[in-house]
């Protein structure tokens, strides 16, 4: 089968997407696995269930979130027309929460009594704290604990939700520690605990449930540009840790082969350091929290722990569908590094009047580039997946200034 | 060989009316001319089959002890590789005692399924456990090594239902490991009751043998799990005694071995009592 007419049939029924993807975990999670992989295919065949979440991301979370056209950075550049997909306006500030609410309505589905999460930056976590807080759950987020240090305030406002914050100090005590964690937690409550993966990683059916749920970004960005401009973009740009983001606005895009998918990684210090979180640009394919992806790895098939300034990219992997889509080529996949995307955010919050994340910053920072090549008379659609506000403490740090 | 190695290991000892005891030790851990020593000390105390682990920077299914293991092995450098070097030292000496490996697929997905048989089988390794290939994902691995004659060994656990079970059990060779706790390796062990329910279900549809393992960590443990299973899996207890012994500057080796024989001995003698 060629791929390239076909992208919306991924994954197959093993959740591979090509050689990625699949379900590598510990027998104890199978027969769980495989139940969640029949929820969700049921509750996707129900109409109900999408109506019902229709709602709560309408008035809960805020959607449809605009598209707005970035006219001054555009100008700045002199390439493309720049638009942004507005995702940081939604309650809790990303785009996570869209998964989250997915998911709790599943959780709540199939009578699951108990959260659990993993989070890096503390975004995905504060999205299941606040879903848990609305429908009444017990939640446990597992985070690592130099993340715990660097991400305070959404320490603090998970537990203001009511949630339990677990710090993790194995491993690197960051992101992939606090998976691992979250797995163990898992495999020894399987009955009651509904795990809440905050990306498209993990074992089938995450990565496509993940996705599912964030395909809302694409398909309004794509109703909205053709609305706005009478027909699709020429580029999307987002940036990529897991890359939940990222499918979600590519997806509803891949069959509309003119459209350019640019995926922006952290470079950290560089990629020619060693020291980042790039897995498409500087890792190879392995095997590790689930699935078969491309992995920071060494000749031992050990993990390298990955860097970057946000919290948020810091992953020595990413989403199966990722690697998927960068083998078949329809996906391109640049990086920035962490001084590239600070200034990038200095740059829209003095152009644009927005503080994006700094994880969207990554993907800002290519997109001067990106618009040039576009050209004049082009228009590129670019997510911004999160608010800066978490991070200016971090950013004041990497400036040198006292706040 | 290698597989009939295994078998023979659990034929031994059935034939002297006992479980047959089933050690974990992480390659490398403390270091890997200790970890040797402690190998060597093994079969002489009553082991017949060995589980040589191998470091995984993201051990999800394994608790404290073995995780701490294998952080412990990783900074000595302790590689797939160096493992199957270790395992090979051990087999020129001894040459019945069973040894299967147990760890992640990455590194084996690394090593490449073929390389990787080949080489354990020519280090006269009998078998693996590969804690993160289910049946779903493990049919390439298991070819190769079904061709170096090598058992691919499958989990069981309580969340195996009877449709789960039996597929699990087809193309199964060596032994069958149940997982007696719904959790990490050192878990609190489950109820005995359920345990014998559930190896009988076990026993039903397989003639191979049952080893029943995470979270036996004392003679009595062992000596109960003796009367209902044809092996007995202890890892993270001995790891922890190796442990402790070598971080109060005693000899790792001595102690593993000696812990290994308290264990032998409840479950030679466990079988002469009768079940409770």
């Amino acid at each position: 089968m060629d791929a390239r007419n076909s992208w919306g049939s991924y994954p197959d029924a093993q959740g591979r997407f090509g050689q990625f993807g699949g379900r590598f975990v510990a027998e104890t999670l199978m027969p769980n696995i495989l139940a969640l992989q029949q929820a969700y295919e049921d509750a996707k065949a129900d109409p109900t269930f999408q109506a019902n979440l229709d709602v709560f991301l309408r008035d809960y979370v805020g959607r449809p979130s605009p598209l707005y056209f970035a006219e001054r950075l555009s100008q700045h550049f002199g390439g493309a027309k720049i638009y942004f997909k507005r995702d940081e306006l939604n309650h809790t500030g990303a785009h996570k929460i869209n998964n989250c609410m997915g998911q709790i309505f599943l959780a709540m589905r199939m009578g699951k009594i108990r959260i659990i999460a993993e989070t890096g930056a503390g975004q995905h976590g504060v999205a299941t704290a606040t879903v848990c807080a609305r429908f009444g759950l017990p939640c446990v987020v597992y985070m690592g604990a130099t993340d715990v240090e660097r991400q305070s305030p959404n320490v603090f406002r998970m537990k203001l939700l009511g949630a339990e914050v677990r710090p993790v100090d194995a491993g690197t005590a960051t992101l992939k520690d606090a998976m691992n964690e979250a797995l163990r937690d898992w495999v020894t409550h399987v009955k009651d605990t509904f795990y809440i993966i905050g990306t498209v990683a993990g074992p089938h059916p995450y990565p496509q449930m993940v996705r599912d749920f964030q395909s809302v970004i694409g398909r309004e960005t794509k109703e909205q540009i053709l609305e706005r401009e009478g027909r699709l973009p020429d580029a999307l740009v987002a940036c990529i840790g897991g890359g939940s983001n990222a499918i979600g606005l590519f997806h509803p895009f891949l069959e509309d082969e003119a459209v350019k998918l640019y995926g922006v990684e952290a470079a950290g210090h560089g990629i020619e350091t060693g020291q980042h979180a790039a897995a498409l640009t500087g890792g190879r394919p392995g095997v590790l929290h689930g699935n078969r992806t491309y992995l920071l790895q060494n000749d031992d098939g050990q993990i390298i722990d990955a860097h970057s300034i946000s919290a948020g990219l810091d992953y020595p992997g990413v989403g199966p569908e990722h690697a998927f889509l960068k083998d078949t080529g329809r996906a391109i996949y640049l990086s920035a590094t962490d001084d590239e995307a600070l200034d990038a955010f200095q740059l829209c919050a003095r152009l644009e009047g927005i503080l994006p994340a700094l994880e969207p910053s990554h993907a800002l920072a290519r997109i001067g580039e990106i618009a040039k090549d576009v050209g004049r008379g082009g228009i590129v659609v670019m997510n911004i997946c999160g608010r800066g506000d978490k991070d200016i403490f971090t950013i004041a740090n990497a400036l040198g200034a006292k706040v | 060989m290698p597989v009939a190695r295994l078998t023979n290991a659990f034929a031994r000892a059935k034939a002297e009316n006992r479980a047959a005891l089933v050690a974990y030790v992480m390659a490398g851990d403390p270091s890997l001319e200790s970890c040797a020593a402690i190998l060597d000390g093994l079969p002489g105390a009553g082991v017949d089959v060995i589980e040589l682990g191998f470091p995984f920077t993201d051990p999800m299914a394994d608790g404290p002890s073995i995780q701490r293991a294998g952080i412990r092995a990783l900074k000595k450098g302790t590689t797939l590789r160096k493992t199957l070097a270790l395992a090979q030292a051990f087999r020129v000496k001894h040459p019945k005692t069973a040894l299967i490996l147990m760890g992640y697929l990455n590194p084996v997905e690394t090593f490449g399924y073929q390389e990787f048989s080949k080489e354990a089988a020519l280090a006269g390794v009998d078998g693996a456990i590969i804690v993160d290939a289910p049946p779903e994902e493990d049919g390439e691995l298991r070819a190769a090594m079904a061709e170096q004659d090598l058992a691919l060994i499958r989990l069981v656990t309580p969340t195996s239902d009877a449709k789960r079970l039996a597929t699990l059990l087809k193309g199964v060779t060596g032994f069958i490991y149940y997982v007696s706790v719904a959790g990490i390796t050192g878990d609190k062990l489950i109820e005995t009751a359920d345990i014998a329910q559930a190896v009988g279900q076990v026993r039903l549809a397989s003639p191979l043998p049952v080893a029943i393992g995470f979270g036996i960590k004392t003679p009595e443990a062992a000596a109960n799990t003796a009367k209902i299973a044809d092996g007995v899996v202890v890892g993270s207890a001995l790891v922890d005694v190796i442990a402790t012994a070598y971080e109060t500057g005693q000899n790792g080796a001595q102690a593993g071995a000696s812990f290994c024989q308290s264990l032998s001995r409840a479950i030679m003698d466990a079988r002469l009592e009768p079940i409770v």
